[in-house]
């Protein structure tokens, strides 16, 4: 072993204190204060700034007003992940970041007074929509993330019949495992699967389709498809090593975490994460927070080029962690035993060349090579996509990304939509909830348009 | 810097700041401590038979997140023997020699009873008399406070009563619980008054309680009406100040009355007429260090103005204060809005567009900006946009050439009556 055994052991109770959320929501008066200075504006620029219109000035009046229910209603109306994205969402890149008052006073804080209403509306355990009136028509969706739950939503709404196949033991997608407990707690992903299912939605958790449901039974069985299964997996870095003990999967690492103590052990260890994304961060925060002694970033570029959100660097700052820019990882190194003791790299330099995506391009430095001593590493160098499945259903696809028509969803088979991550290509900057959330709306409008022509005018226009 | 002491109808004190007759004034205790912070004057809480007050007394209307933008209270006048009053008020006096000690009174409408009162509280030494012929609720059940003040005639016999035996400088404080509050002003000037002060509260209700039904405030599920004062009745004090200000038949010092809780409120009540102010609510809300602020900032303002003595604001504004029918009906303003200074909150456009001229367009610019415009042939000059702006300097009201002489709604009635041969003039207040 390369290090020193760990003087204490990661407790259940170091697990609850750590992963506990950590951002605190807003005290009621906190609320009433900050709501009270949103200007109402017209045609407000927040509303245009979400990606799925959540009537951002009606729902803080409505907190200002003492009407949390309404002010609930209104944003999981336009956002049936509205509870998880007040936490999760970029809002300064969104909703705040297109505050008319960003360089008058302060911007409203939107991510926490949606959270304060949504936390109500929890707690209050109110049954904020009903089902509409039985139309007959089946809808399956594969998939039970923001994608999948908010079509899922919006049909039942209509009275569409809708089963969920999911294949995780619980619905929720990346909420409900792939975001650090300390910004989403699991709860309140699990709060909005619940919402759904209240509709009469049936979730059949624990299904794989193509495996335990054929696409056949699906195609037969259902008048309409949406396929919203998401990403997989961290794909193989292609590094030798990367099968040693102490090499994870970011993502993985982060579901370990989600529903109770996880069994891998950080404790004390010294911890290099590959990668600069968000989920890198929260592989490497996750890692601190697990106990880690150290955490290193390591990334071939700089920090202008990560593609993490400025929060989410300065979150990770915060936590301790330590970034080694233009580092490019090329072996991982194990000891007989097959564990980990360190990360070969070398050192990189930008060429000062643009790349395809506008990026400099970043160059080894010959003779530069040196080994990290580390006892874990952590792969975070994006999502495998879901080919197989997409294969199975015989849709027409680019390197994994399912070809829709952009304003239906529709796929290249009329029978099945596509909608989330499934559908969210390289280049289109970060796959967010919010958008998977508007994916699936959509994909629901379209898919009421094909069966109800006749009530199509009303979406849209329901508040 | 600037020389704040007043002189009002022969009551000297160093500033213009008195606390009004209230809950801040009802001890020797208290007065003292808002000398020390630096009160000028305080007019002492209104002294006559003792009274039993109620438990749950005060209650305030809050707005949009701010506390008391308006303040309503069913208390009445003191609930302590005279004596103890008396005793306190010459102990505060003889502390304070230099500061404006004035006693407020109320009694039952009669000339005995107020030559008794008057003599009293004179013997013990006091700057100045107030007359409480305003208090809204329970002693007007009595045949009290705004009770008779709003008869005329028993204000003129009243003051005339103290009159007959007063030593001191004599206050007639009025209800604006009323319809024309000059008309009590003149009656009260005409029974002898030295001077008047306004407003008392206004009849009010702070509100109901929508889970439990209850009134607000509630003395054990049952309420009455209480007197309303704080921020939000400036306007109408400030109006009241100005009507009795303007009016020659009036004609006496004015102490104002009303919702003052800034320096600003001081000068503009002073620019309005009034010799010197009183405050309550300010004081009930953040106690008597709020004066201090008050001082300095009137100091700064006054310095900055390079006036002399604050007695130089004292009605500087009055003769800018007529009625409806006196207005020019050829001036003109238009909003224009600043795109420098714009913050596209569109509240001047879906304001105009509901609630006034329509005149107010959500354009893009050539660079593909949003940008508000308004369409000065529409604009009524309003006011509006410039008042929901909450960006500062992004909408200004112009003046513009109208190219035509000055006509006043009178004037023109007038050059319309030579035409058709009758003539009204407007008196629209």
């Amino acid at each position: 072993m390369g290090h020193d055994a760990p003087l204490t052991t990661f407790t259940p109770d170091m697990f609850m204190r750590n992963f506990a959320e950590a951002e605190p929501g807003l005290t009621r008066k906190g609320a009433i204060d900050e709501s009270n200075r949103c200007l109402y504006c017209y045609d407000a620029p927040c509303i245009k700034a979400c990606p799925t219109s959540i009537n951002i000035p009606s729902f803080i009046k409505r907190i200002a007003t003492d009407n949390l229910k309404g002010s609930a209603h209104t944003i999981m109306d336009s956002n049936p992940v509205g509870a998880s994205c007040a936490r999760v969402c970029p809002t300064e890149e969104l909703c705040e970041g297109a505050c008319v008052l960003n360089d008058t006073s302060e911007t409203i804080k939107i991510g926490l007074l949606q959270r304060y209403a949504t936390d109500w509306a929890i707690q209050a355990r109110v049954q904020l929509f009903t089902a509409g009136e039985s139309n007959g028509k089946k809808v399956a969706i594969v998939g039970g993330g923001p994608a999948g739950l908010s079509a899922a939503r919006e049909l039942a709404r209509k009275g569409f019949s809708v089963v969920i196949y999911e294949a995780k033991p619980l619905a929720g997608g990346l909420d409900t495992h792939g975001i650090v407990s300390f910004r989403l707690p699991q709860s309140v992903s699990l709060w909005e699967v619940d919402q759904v299912e209240k509709l009469g939605v049936e979730i059949r958790t624990g299904v794989k389709v193509g495996v335990d449901v054929s696409v056949e039974e699906l195609k037969s069985g259902y008048d309409a498809i949406v396929l919203a299964a998401g990403m997989g997996y961290v794909p193989p870095i292609g590094i030798e090593g990367e099968r040693l003990s102490g090499v994870y999967d970011a993502i993985q690492l982060v579901e370990s975490t989600k529903s109770g103590v996880p069994t891998l052990e950080l404790m004390g260890q010294r911890v290099a994460v590959i990668g600069a994304g968000n989920t890198a961060i929260d592989g490497a925060t996750c890692s601190v927070r697990l106990g880690a002694s150290n955490v290193k970033m390591v990334y071939r570029r700089t920090r202008e080029e990560m593609t993490a959100y400025d929060f989410e660097y300065e979150f990770a700052k915060q936590e301790g962690v330590e970034f080694s820019w233009l580092t490019l990882p090329k072996r991982i190194v194990g000891d007989e035993l097959g564990n980990v003791t360190g990360l070969e790299c070398v050192q990189m330099k930008l060429t000062g060349e643009l790349g395809k995506d506008g990026r400099l391009v970043p160059m080894p430095i010959e003779g530069s090579e040196f080994i990290m001593p580390v006892d874990a590493v952590v792969v975070a160098i994006g999502q495998k996509r879901r080919t197989d499945l997409i294969d199975a259903f015989g849709l027409r696809h680019e390197w994994g990304v399912v070809e829709i028509d952009e304003t239906t969803y529709r796929t290249s088979d009329p029978q099945i939509y596509a909608a989330g991550d499934i559908v969210f290509g390289s280049g289109k900057g970060e796959a967010m909830v919010v958008s998977a959330a508007q994916q699936g709306k959509d994909a629901a409008y379209a898919i009421i348009q094909q069966f109800l022509p006749q009530q199509t005018s009303v979406i849209g226009s329901v508040v | 810097m600037a020389d704040l002491s007043i002189n009002l109808a022969g009551i000297k004190s160093p500033n213009p700041f008195w606390l009004a007759s209230a809950p801040p004034t009802n001890t020797g205790y208290q007065v003292q401590r808002a000398f020390e912070a630096g009160w000028g004057g305080a007019v002492w809480k209104t002294l006559g038979d003792p009274i039993i007050n109620t438990s749950s007394r005060f209650a305030a209307v809050h707005f949009n997140g701010q506390r008391v933008a308006g303040f309503n209270n069913i208390e009445l006048i003191t609930d302590r023997p005279l004596e103890v009053n008396l005793k306190e008020i010459y102990e505060t006096k003889k502390r304070f020699p230099n500061h404006a000690v004035i006693a407020s009174l109320m009694v039952e409408p009669t000339q005995k009873a107020w030559h008794e009162i008057v003599k009293r509280v004179e013997a013990i030494g006091v700057d100045g008399l107030e007359l409480n012929f305003g208090c809204p609720h329970g002693m007007a059940e009595r045949g009290m406070g705004a009770a008779s003040g709003q008869q005329p005639d028993l204000v003129l016999a009243q003051t005339s009563w103290v009159k007959e035996v007063a030593t001191t400088p004599v206050i007639v404080k009025l209800t604006p619980n009323i319809t024309d509050i000059t008309v009590v002003a003149r009656h009260a000037v005409k029974g002898g008054a030295d001077a008047i002060s306004m407003i008392n509260t206004i009849n009010s209700l702070a509100g109901v309680d929508i889970h439990s039904w209850n009134t607000i405030p509630h003395v054990g599920g049952q309420g009455a009406h209480g007197g309303y004062c704080g921020p939000a009745v400036k306007p109408i004090a400030l109006s009241m100040v100005a009507e009795c200000a303007r009016d020659l038949n009036v004609g006496v010092p004015i102490s104002g009355i009303g919702g003052i809780s800034t320096w600003q409120d001081v000068v503009e009540f002073m620019l309005m007429g009034a010799t010197g102010i009183q405050v309550c609510t300010a004081v009930m809300h953040h106690g008597f260090r709020i004066v201090e602020e008050m001082i300095d900032g009137l100091n700064n303002y006054l310095d900055e103005k390079g006036l002399a003595s604050v007695t130089e604001l004292i009605g500087k504004s009055v003769s800018r204060y007529s009625n409806w029918g006196d207005l020019d009906l050829n001036y003109k303003v238009v909003a224009r809005i600043n795109e420098e200074n714009c913050i596209n909150c569109n509240k001047c456009h879906i304001a105009c567009e509901d609630a006034s001229h329509q005149c107010i367009d959500m354009l893009t610019n050539a660079e593909g900006k949003a940008i508000l415009q308004v369409r000065e042939e529409d604009c009524v000059g309003c006011n509006l946009c410039s008042i929901v702006c909450p960006a500062d300097g992004a909408i200004d009201m112009v003046p513009l050439e109208s190219g035509l002489a000055p006509m006043t709604w009178n004037e023109r009635q007038k050059v319309i009556s030579t035409l058709n041969g009758s003539y009204s003039e407007a008196e629209v207040v």
